[in-house]
């Protein structure tokens, strides 16, 4: 057996390359198959896309995106969950950004307990992988009752935080720990102390892998349902930021929440597919605005 | 005869258990270019890395002894390390351009000192880089990523970089081994012109870069200092056989 | 063993010496001896061997460049190679010189001055003596005959001053043998200058053994 396919590995040679006949049908197998995984892949995502974009975009109208629902109007609108989503989103990042990456800084950067940065790790990572509706069991639990915050989009985002939190270490760490060592000792050996130098030098370098973590914070952020249900409430009509306390008391649902309750209770899936296709256009602007942020900062 | 600027006295350093150098006393000539040679492993990296404390960095690392720049112990308590890292500058194995315009690699040190001025920021990245023999290579791209440059560009510019922060002695850590042989030559004719105002010790594998270019030369083995004198002594008719092996490529 | 190939090459160097100093040291004592007994065929065939001498400086002197070039040698390695450098000039002009010997052998025809003769044949056993210690001392390495040829030399430069001395009387006497005086006052200088050449050789043995050359020293005083 050996010695034939030697022998035709031999002759095959001249022709093809240097497979065999065996070889060459593995190869022809294995691209096919890889070919099918991504063409699947895009069909999904285009699928996906497609059917939301079909079934919703004749939903969306001006009013739908610029007023709140009226009953004695009959109309449908989602300004609420806009305003509620984007607080959440921001509120969020603002919390979780300094923690999440002072954390990581302090990882990697300062720790000299192997074990115990060790411990630390492995701990962000189970609770990377913890069910979102432990979070909100949780969250319902020290945020709205302990804390006496009351079922508040303040209540969601604080939650989110911890929920975030492990990714943005996570990715935080990994994107410093590619900052190759010969920059810190670079700007150390010129005399800069070590603060200066993360700040300076180690920063600016990893702010790819800070805007990943953003990025991927706020995709668990806008795609969470169970955790604001359990926290932020699901009220749909208009908040008042600025009022005294807004900022602390509003509660509302988001696009995500929304979304379940038109699809869940109402039942009106023509309208879930409108907000919908409104979530994957936020998103796809905060994901480009985070790149774009992130460029700027790399530059200077 | 010219002055000591660094003095090693009886210096032995510990990696936890590993006994890295072994009571090193070893005097080091000012405005001179000291060689350190000797193999792989030798402790030369190490003491070179003593000599501005980098070896700081490095967890479980211990010193015992003394090692005096301008006759002061850098490793006694209150000892400012920023300020001895500013005075003892260091080029590296590999050039390290931080991922910035050619401009601020040169300004980083002087800035990380306080210095804002514009112009006096200027003055410096200007007189760096002709310090560093560079400036005739990028004066027009100055605002341009350092990591455009060549290797041995790369590696000027980190002598420029080194030289803004205006340092007394220059540490090269095997500085030209990752470059080709004219990159190497630049830097080896910079060397020597830069000993004019600064000191240089050097870490090398290359010998014959150690015989070209050092007025003095040390080899070090296993940790021990076994021979220090004038290059051209050391490399004719070296004093002990283990030198002399090492330095005929008869080693072991 | 780390650089085989060099330490081959070395020890190729090293016989290549040995060689060239046998010729030579052969050489030296043939032209004395056909000088001393008037034997013309052998004074001839110096000649030869002064030209395979020329060779053998050639080639040492090119395998010497290419190890430099090759090799980079330092320490011991370099200082056998210049010192080897520098030996084969002085071996090669012994040669030229026992040529020059066994040229005046030829013109000089009958000689009747004995006591003369007698100190030129002191003379060149002396130096003789000098060349083949000096090619030894450099086989051996040995520091203290290499030591011993360079005080030999005073010997030589003795024996000179006497043959010299006993030429002049010679000339004085104004008889048959002024035109031989002459040359046979050349043929002790060549031995004299063969005896420096000898101390030179010497001289190179002892730096390629410790590293110092009485150039760079006593010689200033």
């Amino acid at each position: 057996m050996e010695k034939t396919a030697s022998r035709s590995a031999g002759k095959s040679r001249v022709k093809n390359g240097n497979l065999s006949p065996r070889r060459r049908i593995y190869e022809i197998v294995m691209r096919a198959l890889l070919y099918i995984s991504s063409g699947l892949t895009v069909a999904l995502l285009l699928f996906i896309i497609g059917t939301i974009l079909v079934d919703g975009v004749p939903g969306l109208s001006w009013q739908f995106l610029t007023t709140q629902e009226s009953v004695i109007n009959d109309t449908n609108g989602i300004l609420p969950a806009i305003q509620n989503t984007l607080y959440v989103i921001v509120v969020t990042l603002i919390i979780v950004l300094p923690l999440g990456v002072g954390a990581a800084i302090y990882l990697t950067e300062y720790a000299g307990n192997r074990r115990l940065v060790a411990a630390i790790e492995y701990a962000t990572e189970t609770l990377a992988g913890i069910p979102s509706i432990l979070y909100a069991l949780v969250g319902m639990l020290v945020f709205c009752q302990m804390m006496g915050l009351g079922k508040t989009l303040l209540a969601g985002s604080l939650t989110l935080v911890i929920m975030t939190l492990p990714t943005i270490i996570r990715t935080t760490q990994e994107s410093l720990k590619t900052v190759p060592q010969s920059y810190r000792e670079g700007a150390l050996g010129l005399g800069a102390g070590r603060w200066h130098m993360i700040r300076t030098i180690v920063l600016p370098s990893s702010i790819d892998g800070i805007v990943t973590g953003c990025i991927l914070a706020i995709g668990r952020i806008v795609g969470e349902s169970a955790v604001l249900m359990f926290t932020a409430g699901m009220s749909m009509t208009m908040q008042d930021f600025f009022s005294s306390g807004g900022l602390i008391d509003s509660s509302g649902a988001t696009l995500t929440v929304a979304l379940y309750v038109y699809a869940k209770e109402r039942a009106d899936f023509k309208l879930a597919m409108s907000v919908a296709v409104v979530l994957l256009c936020i998103t796809l602007c905060i994901n480009l605005a985070a790149k774009l942020v992130g460029k700027r900062l790399k530059k200077k | 005869m010219s002055n000591t600027i660094i003095q090693a006295k009886n210096l032995n350093l510990y990696y936890g258990e590993n006994h890295a150098l072994k009571n090193i006393c070893l005097d080091l000539p000012e405005r001179e270019i000291t060689a350190l040679i000797g193999p792989s492993g030798c402790g030369k990296s190490t003491f070179l890395r003593t000599i501005n404390r980098m070896n700081d960095l490095i967890a479980g690392v211990r010193i015992e002894g003394q090692l005096l720049y301008r006759g002061e112990d850098v490793y006694a308590p209150g000892q400012s390390v920023t300020d001895l890292r500013r005075r003892v500058g260091m080029v590296f194995q590999k050039a390290n351009p931080f991922p910035m315009s050619i401009y601020d690699n040169i300004a980083y040190g002087p800035r990380t000192h306080g210095i804002r001025s514009r112009a006096k920021l200027d003055e410096i990245v200007e007189s760096s880089l002709r310090g560093a023999a560079l400036w005739d290579e990028v004066y027009d791209r100055l605002k341009k990523s350092a990591l455009g440059l060549s290797g041995g560009q790369q590696q000027r510019l980190c002598i420029a970089r080194a030289l803004a922060v205006k340092p007394d002695v220059l540490l090269m850590d095997e500085a030209t081994s990752a470059l080709d042989p004219i990159s190497t030559s630049k830097i080896e004719e910079l060397a020597v012109d830069l000993k004019k105002d600064y000191t240089i010790i050097m870490v090398t594998h290359n010998m014959q870069q150690a015989a070209r270019v050092s007025d003095k030369t040390a080899f070090f083995l296993l940790g021990e200092m076994i021979e220090f004198g004038d290059t051209e002594t050391l490399f004719s008719r070296p004093s002990d056989k283990r030198t002399e092996d090492y330095i005929t490529g008869r080693f072991g | 063993m780390p650089r085989s190939r060099f330490d081959h090459q070395l020890e190729t160097l090293n016989t290549e010496l040995i060689t060239m100093g046998a010729l030579v040291e052969t050489t030296i004592a043939s032209a004395a001896k056909a000088l001393m007994e008037g034997d013309r065929t052998q004074a001839k065939r110096i000649a030869q061997n002064d030209s395979q001498i020329d060779g053998m400086e050639k080639s040492i002197e090119s395998l010497c460049l290419k190890l430099l070039l090759q090799q980079q040698p330092v320490a011991r390695d370099l200082r056998l190679i210049s010192a080897a450098l520098k030996m084969i000039t002085d071996m090669e002009r012994i040669g030229d010189q026992a040529t020059d010997i066994s040229e005046l052998t030829l013109l000089l025809g009958d000689i009747k001055t004995p006591t003369v003769m007698d100190s030129i044949g002191d003379m060149a056993r002396a130096t003789i003596r000098m060349v083949s210690a000096g090619i030894d001392a450099f086989v051996k390495k040995d520091l203290d005959l290499a030591r011993k040829v360079i005080d030999m030399d005073d010997e030589v430069d003795d024996l000179f001053v006497r043959v010299k001395e006993e030429l002049i009387e010679l000339i004085r006497q104004n008889g048959p043998f002024c035109e031989q005086a002459i040359d046979l006052i050349m043929v002790a200088k060549y031995f004299e200058r063969i005896g420096d050449h000898s101390v030179n050789i010497a001289e190179w043995v002892v730096f390629s053994i410790t590293g110092e050359h009485r150039s760079s020293g006593e010689e200033t005083v």
